[in-house]
């Protein structure tokens, strides 16, 4: 079979987005379920409300893409610690699964009041000027933005690994992920904690939205059905490693942009097909520790 | 921690059978007369089928204490391989059903030999990526007809002489079906088989301990309540006259929680109360749209924060019985 490089390399740069995606999605995930011990179903709506921030600063404020990358997730930051402070502080020692339950409303919420307001059709979002046009590299026509939304998410990524493995503040939550009580004595504000680990779980998500805006365009069920799949990268890579989830994301990405060039039929299927895969070889997932 | 059952009340448990036996024959005779009370019969099937699957479902949930995010994969497969069979075989409608169930059931034994091999949160995930699964194969697959779905199903003739497309047969044929998928689950909930489940939802390694194979008996349960679930797709199907991607979707999935936890988890009939309520919802709000999504999903969230025992448990613990 012959490769037509153009086309393979075309795919493999969707493949990257899309990991770009998995991984800050799943790595939001993954800080979260560390913490509050709750799989976060209402992040695709959270990173649908992402994308609907940057283009409600657009349309009515006149504010910017570099802006709205900064005050975008600010937003959902924000949305996420109103969120965390009225309802899901009150599910801590209840079963995870109640938690999993109130973030599956939340998205029906989110969704539906979106729906309602702008239907199921995409809104347009334009690339900002400065990362308009493309490079041709010989080999391949490389889009600017699509780029920079490789190298940013992976940026981001790894600021996100070095916050939590390596400083001081990323030091006492991992000490309050294994052992809030103590920390506590300690004299560190464990709650206050937890609320701003929520808020920047999420805000990875809106941030995700943001970048996502001007390649997939803003719509309310942007979110729902990345965030399936985004569950199946965390099963496959398992959550208890931060580095895991950023290699998990971009290397199903990967896998995705090659099936989409060799068996174009199993692009959507490809990621459950893989979990299942890992289910029956290492049932533990990929680096996960047993949960 | 709190399991995700409070409706098991000590208490209740010795008197449990007298008062649910009352209820059982209340319940039967109250879907006998209901059609003769001017209610429009087709809207009393949908529930009734919907309220089957939610039985099927709080069978895993209530009892074993495994939440699956993708049930809805049971139910839309039986509703595609009925409709298929009813419409393109020409198979009666007892064959079709009977053939649904079955693919469901073999879908059940599959995924759930895949789902058990993780716990609690994982085990939710996992349902709800192989459902999705299962929903872009249907939508790549030539026999589900896609976005159009498989329309105008035949009803034919029940066993050879029962009617099906008049409205009363019907309505008596599916009562039938949903009465016997009802005990299997009562009876299955309070046999040896059912206690063992309790146990291992309460303590897994205590059960593991004392010799139960426990992952035997939550895959026999997930299968359980997979063929059943199917029976209700299958029913379904035969009753609209249609199977669409709806079925298989994970809204779907959801609906079937959301029924589960607003009737009351592990109450033998919160199920039945929550999928009646849900579904007169979605019909009397019909013309509000979306709007629908936003009522369900404040449901949702007002259900877990405030209202976790669900309306049959609430009933339940405030006259100290078990439902």
């Amino acid at each position: 079979m012959a490769i037509n490089t153009q086309a393979l390399m075309a795919q493999l740069l969707v493949g990257l987005i899309n990991g770009s995606f998995y991984a800050l999605l799943s790595l939001g995930l993954a800080v979260i379920f560390g913490m509050l011990n709750i799989i976060n179903f209402a992040h695709g709506a959270l990173y649908m409300l992402g994308a609907f921030c940057a283009y409600f600063l657009l349309n009515i404020f006149g504010i910017g893409y570099w802006w709205a990358l900064i005050l975008a997730p600010l937003a959902v930051g924000l949305v996420g610690i109103v969120i965390e402070r009225t309802m899901l502080q009150w599910l801590s020692g209840l079963d995870h699964l109640y938690g999993l339950l109130l973030t599956f409303g939340l998205v029906l919420i989110i969704q539906g009041i979106f729906l309602a307001y702008f239907g199921s059709s995409g809104l347009p979002y334009d690339i900002p000027d400065l990362l308009k046009g493309g490079t041709n590299l010989g080999f391949m026509f490389l889009p600017t933005y699509r780029a920079w939304v490789v190298v940013f998410s992976l940026a981001v990524c790894l600021a996100t690994w070095f916050l939590i493995e390596k400083t001081r503040l990323g030091a006492y939550l991992r000490a309050a992920t294994e052992n809030p009580t103590l920390v506590r004595a300690f004299g560190i504000n464990v709650p206050l904690m937890i609320t701003l680990t929520y808020g920047l779980g999420v805000a990875l998500a809106g941030l995700a939205g943001v970048l996502s805006a001007p390649i997939n365009q803003v719509r309310p069920l942007m979110g729902a059905d990345l965030i399936i799949v985004v569950f199946a990268v965390v099963v496959i890579g398992g959550m208890g490693s931060i580095m895991g989830s950023i290699v998990t994301g971009f290397m199903l990405g990967i896998l995705e942009g090659l099936t989409k060039y060799f068996y174009p039929e199993a692009s959507n299927t490809v990621v459950f097909i893989f979990m299942v895969l890992v289910l029956l070889i290492k049932p533990t997932g990929l680096t996960g520790r047993a949960a | 921690m709190t399991s995700i059952t409070e409706n098991a009340d000590p208490r209740a448990v010795a008197r449990s059978g007298t008062d649910q036996m009352i209820a059982l024959a209340g319940m039967t005779l109250l879907f006998a007369v209901l059609p003769w009370t001017g209610i429009y019969p087709y809207f009393v099937m949908q529930a009734l089928c919907f309220a089957l699957f939610a039985c099927a479902f709080n069978l895993l949930i209530g009892y074993g204490g495994l939440l699956s995010f993708g049930h809805a994969m049971f139910l839309g497969t039986a509703g595609y391989i009925s409709g298929h069979a009813a419409k393109v075989w020409g198979v009666p409608p007892e064959i079709a059903i009977l053939l649904g169930t079955a693919a469901s059931t073999v879908l059940a034994v599959v995924t759930g030999f895949i789902a058990i091999r993780r716990q609690g949160i994982y085990f939710a995930m996992i349902t709800l990526a192989l459902s999705q699964l299962m929903y872009f194969i249907y939508v790549q697959a030539a026999f589900t007809h896609g976005e159009d779905g498989i329309q105008s199903i035949p009803q034919g003739k029940f066993l050879g002489f029962l009617d099906l497309s008049q409205a009363m047969v019907l309505y008596y044929v599916v009562l039938a079906i949903f009465l016997f998928g009802f005990l299997v689950i009562y009876r299955a909930i309070n046999s040896p088989f059912g206690e063992v489940l309790k146990s291992i939802r309460e303590n897994e390694q205590r059960a593991v301990s004392l010799g139960y194979r426990a992952d035997q008996y939550k895959l026999l349960a997930f299968i359980l309540s997979g063929a059943l679930s199917g029976l209700a797709g299958a029913t379904k199907a035969i009753v609209a006259q249609n199977a669409s991607l709806t079925d298989v979707h994970w809204t779907m999935s959801g609906e079937v929680v959301l029924m589960v936890l607003l009737g009351g988890l592990g109450t033998v009939f919160g199920p039945v109360v929550g999928a009646f309520v849900i579904i007169a919802m979605q019909q009397y709000l019909a013309p509000f749209g979306q709007w629908v999504l936003v009522i369900q999903g404040v449901i949702f969230v007002v259900c877990v924060l405030a209202f976790r025992r669900g309306i049959v448990g609430e009933i339940a613990h405030y006259t100290r019985r078990s439902l």
